[in-house]
């Protein structure tokens, strides 16, 4: 590095210097994401009401094991997981293999128009959904009109459609924003191999599973890494379309770990412990999906 | 076969584009409608904007919410990309082998999600209210700190000063400029594009940020937007011309910002992954 080029004084001030740079930073982070990980973990194992709360032992463990309501937050969040995050990932990467054409006309529209509903915010476009999807929102309407359906489905208000409207809403929302990191990455492919496989007479289907997605894998991890993470933490989508309902068919961990801290009696000790069962979920998960992806080099 | 193969390409760009347009149309035009037209699927513009614009800042406090806000948004983007790009400069210009143990584990605050620290975060600021009202719950400051400094921000200005030509660094100190002198006179303006994508990022998700300001923000006179869209939206009664029209005029701000600065945006996504 040129730190080594120079003399030991220089390095010395230098060290000081760079560690003044990163210094508030490294505080902000540390006071508020590490310092509050520590806290929920000793909050993890303290019971009781609002302030008033004492250290119990394993308790809050030994409930979350036989909370039902939990499990069932767990199953819905997975449901939207194992469903949705595929169809988005395999819609993102399709919509990008058919923009990356350069002979494609209106691709800077079509590219906007897919990438546009990223600029909403996730508490509007939640409310726009909610009533588009309900019972006599225009989704229903339409679909009447075009004899798809001859009853209204009850989008909102059904436990398996509820599920699908939230899946939907999802898909619409964050589809573009992948699609964005795959055109990037597939511009930075060299077209001579495409050209080659061509001349080679691989079909496109055959380019598509090998070369393009091998040379996609890392942009591919990153963002099943990142969806994965997003999809485990839903929360604004799922209270403003469907409130976590019918019963709980919805519900998300976020949000149950919000009715146990903000809108039941607070307890925060149990909240704590429901929070730290996602964190164990998501490092579980990333570790999973780099173990897939390096497999497979 | 080529032919067809064009055909698909073009209707399933089409249909994507469509599905991912309908809801702001519908949005746009429903503003413009009265409520009982929204429910009957009225999909043309009407004249009932003024009466729905009168009706929104009759029934609710839309200009606090609005300049709340842009208080937030605009002083979160502004110190969060100062400190993040003084972080990522420093990292990788004063480069060491502690530095980087620092670094990754700043990265593996990515790893944690908010749900994880609503509630001790909560509690941090409750337990400073009484103290100093001015950080405590209920404050604009309380809603700002956590979401000021990430590891990502950090990790895109990291990532952009490996672009930034050393010589540079190294003709500033020649001229005997101060190490935060070069920072402020020759990093600054070079990675002017950089900053822009920065803070368009932080921007939008300040000015979207809906879980913490949830919990934060109590009174009536410090709600933000999303916070006011969605108690519109739980009502039983909805008026849905008023509430399609206050949405319009939560997403404009974002939506300006994107397409004035769609080049920067999409480079600045790009540049994060690179």
């Amino acid at each position: 590095m040129k730190a080594d080029r120079q003399g030991m004084s220089i390095r010395v001030k230098n060290a000081f210097t760079g560690w003044s740079f990163i210094l508030i930073a490294v505080l902000m982070i540390a006071a508020f994401y590490f310092y509050p990980m520590i806290q929920a973990l000793i909050l993890s194992f303290k019971t009781g009401r609002g302030a008033n709360l004492s250290f119990t032992g394993w308790s809050n463990y030994e409930r979350l094991l036989t909370d039902k309501t939990f499990f069932t937050a767990l199953k819905n969040t997975f449901i939207y997981l194992i469903i949705q995050v595929p169809i988005m990932i395999i819609l993102a990467l399709f919509i990008s293999v058919l923009l990356n054409d350069s002979k494609l006309k209106f691709r800077g529209f079509f590219r906007t128009a897919i990438f546009l509903p990223c600029v909403t915010s996730l508490v509007a476009y939640s409310v726009v959904f909610k009533y588009l999807f309900g019972t006599n929102g225009l989704i229903n309407t339409m679909l009447m009109k075009l004899s798809i359906i001859g009853t209204p489905i009850e989008w909102i208000t059904d436990p398996f459609w509820a599920k699908i409207t939230i899946i939907i809403a999802i898909t619409w929302r964050w589809t573009g924003y992948n699609m964005i990191f795959y055109l990037s990455a597939l511009q930075n492919i060299d077209n001579s191999i495409y050209e080659a496989a061509r001349i080679d007479g691989a079909s496109s289907f055959k380019q598509f599973f090998k070369i393009t997605i091998p040379m996609l894998k890392p942009i591919i991890l990153f963002t099943s890494i990142t969806s994965t993470i997003g999809t485990l933490q839903l929360f604004d989508e799922v209270l403003n379309i469907t409130k976590g309902g019918p019963g709980n068919a919805t519900l998300s961990i976020s949000q149950y770990i919000y009715n146990l801290s903000f809108k039941y009696t607070a307890d925060f000790g149990y909240a704590a412990t429901v929070s730290y069962s996602i964190v164990l979920i998501i490092v579980a998960l990333s570790l999973i999906q780099f173990r897939v992806a390096g497999d497979r080099k | 076969m080529k032919k067809a193969k064009r055909i698909f390409t073009y209707g399933f760009l089409g249909v994507a584009s469509f599905i991912s347009i309908f809801p702001f149309l519908w949005m746009v035009v429903s503003a413009t409608n009265k409520s009982v037209e929204v429910t009957k699927g009225r999909l043309l513009p009407g004249t009932y904007l003024i009466q729905n614009f009168k009706h929104l800042l009759e029934s609710t406090d839309l200009g606090t919410a609005l300049s709340n806000s842009a208080k937030i948004s605009v002083i979160t983007t502004v110190l969060a990309i100062l400190i993040a790009s003084l972080a990522g400069y420093g990292f990788e210009i004063f480069r060491s082998k502690a530095k980087d143990v620092v670094f990754n584990i700043l990265l593996l605050s990515m790893m944690i999600p908010f749900a994880a620290l609503m509630v001790p975060l909560y509690r941090m600021f409750a337990n400073v209210s009484d103290a100093a009202p001015f950080f405590g719950i209920d404050s604009k400051v309380a809603v700002m700190l956590p979401t000021i400094t990430t590891a990502f921000l950090i990790f895109f200005f990291r990532q952009s000063s490996k672009m930034f030509p050393k010589d540079m660094v190294e003709a500033g100190r020649i001229d005997g400029l101060s190490e935060f002198g070069i920072f402020v006179k020759i990093f600054m303006p070079t990675m002017k594009t950089t900053y822009a994508a920065a803070a368009i990022i932080t921007f939008m998700s300040s000015w979207n940020n809906y879980l913490w300001p949830l919990i934060v923000l109590q009174s009536p006179e410090q709600k933000t937007i999303p916070l006011l869209i969605s108690n519109l939206g739980s009502g039983y009664a909805p008026d849905y011309g008023l509430i399609m029209l206050a949405i319009v005029i939560a997403t404009l701000p974002t939506a300006l910002v994107f397409f004035l600065m769609q080049k920067h945006f999409v480079a600045g996504m790009m540049g994060s992954v690179k």
